[in-house]
């Protein structure tokens, strides 16, 4: 088995890890779909929606790599759970279709406007990887946004799996609008916007749709993720474990 | 109300169907035409299942072209196409087989306009 590596802590490269690994783990939890979507074409919008997000990845982490000299595979698939730094809300498992919609809404808004940010980064790689990226988010946004008005003004059961996904995800958007000290740094050399800058016009986004889905947020509670720390839930690990196992056993394997 | 079973989304829909008549569990066909990048007609590619016109394009765009092959993408529902009935292919299309004089073959372009 391979040995994991161990990346440097700098503001910068944890923001860009942050990033990345949302978009790493949400495309993980999405393939995971793949075969057993409600109907054949979702399936393949879906396995398209994590292909796009697992590209974003690919760009994101080779950025983030080349301080350290580590490539997109050995950050991909030989970190320690501690060192990915994605925040809990994509990490959760896959739930059933209403979950997968309504996460892939709130998280598809929310990247939709960090992309539109950093398109003014003073990076000029992540500019040229936002102004890419911001395209596949919209359409990202504009799929779960139709499917979670289909849902939620539809049957008594899809609204009932609405609500019960609503009750399970909306706490973990919280994390998404907090500011640390990676935040002002990023903020401070114009790398990128503090994450809470984002927050006001999300909650515009998210309440137009949930309106016409008629479905109602929850309150906003205390609780607080902290993946974006490197602290996970309990699923992190098993997510892991099936992600690197193979290259792990075969190291740099390839097709 | 009445009371659906809570079968797994992703199990097999239809096996409640019986449940409720007065909902129609099939979603309608509908034809997909696309026009690639540098064509000037959409060109049909397939067929896809879809509950309405928003969605039967959405599902276009995912199935139909997600390999580059088109800019602008037609859904028609396969029933309000009218097709030919191939029992008349005789009386229809045989007659133009030997009407060269329907063909503009004997007008020469000038060269301006000689790439059609």
């Amino acid at each position: 088995m391979t040995a994991s590596i161990q990346i440097h802590h700098d503001p910068a490269t944890q923001y860009l890890l942050r990033l990345g690994d949302t978009c790493l783990i949400l495309g993980q939890r999405l393939g995971e779909w793949c075969g057993h979507a409600p109907v054949l074409e979702e399936d393949i919008a879906l396995a398209n929606i994590a292909l796009d997000l697992v590209g974003q990845a690919r760009a994101l982490l080779t950025h983030a790599g080349r301080s350290g000299g580590f490539d997109e595979d050995q950050l991909a698939f030989l970190r320690e759970e501690r060192d990915y730094l994605n925040p809990t809300l994509v990490e959760l498992p896959r739930g059933d279709f209403a979950f997968t919609v309504l996460r892939n809404l709130m998280v598809s808004t929310w990247l939709k406007l960090i992309w539109a940010a950093l398109a003014e980064s003073n990076d000029a790689e992540l500019a040229a990887i936002a102004g890419k990226a911001i395209k596949e988010a919209r359409y990202h946004q504009q799929h779960s946004a139709d499917w979670l008005v289909r849902l939620g003004d539809g049957t008594a059961e899809s609204k009932r799996r609405c609500d019960i996904a609503l009750s399970a995800l909306w706490r973990y958007a919280a994390e998404l609008f907090d500011d640390d000290a990676v935040d002002a740094a990023a903020h401070a050399t114009g790398l990128g916007p503090a994450w809470s800058s984002l927050h006001a016009q999300w909650r515009a986004e998210m309440a137009e749709v949930l309106a016409e889905a008629t479905l109602a947020a929850p309150e906003d509670s205390v609780f607080r993720s902290t993946g974006k720390r490197g602290v996970h839930s309990e699923h992190m690990g098993r997510l892991l474990a099936e992600m690197q196992h193979l290259q792990r056993s075969f190291p740099g394997g390839a097709w | 109300m009445r009371d659906h079973q809570t079968n797994d989304l992703s199990a097999n829909p239809s096996a409640d169907a019986s449940a409720d008549a007065s909902i129609n569990h099939e979603w309608p066909l509908w034809e997909v035409f696309v026009r690639t990048k540098a064509g000037l007609d959409h060109k049909h590619c397939g067929s896809l299942h879809a509950a309405d016109p928003q969605l039967a394009i959405q599902l276009a765009r995912d199935v139909y072209t997600r390999r580059q092959e088109g800019c602008s993408v037609w859904v028609v529902r396969s029933d309000q196409i009218v097709a030919s009935d191939p029992a008349d292919k005789a009386m229809y299309f045989d007659p133009a087989e030997d009407k060269v004089y329907r063909h503009p073959t004997f007008y020469k372009l000038p060269p301006e306009v000689d790439h059609m």
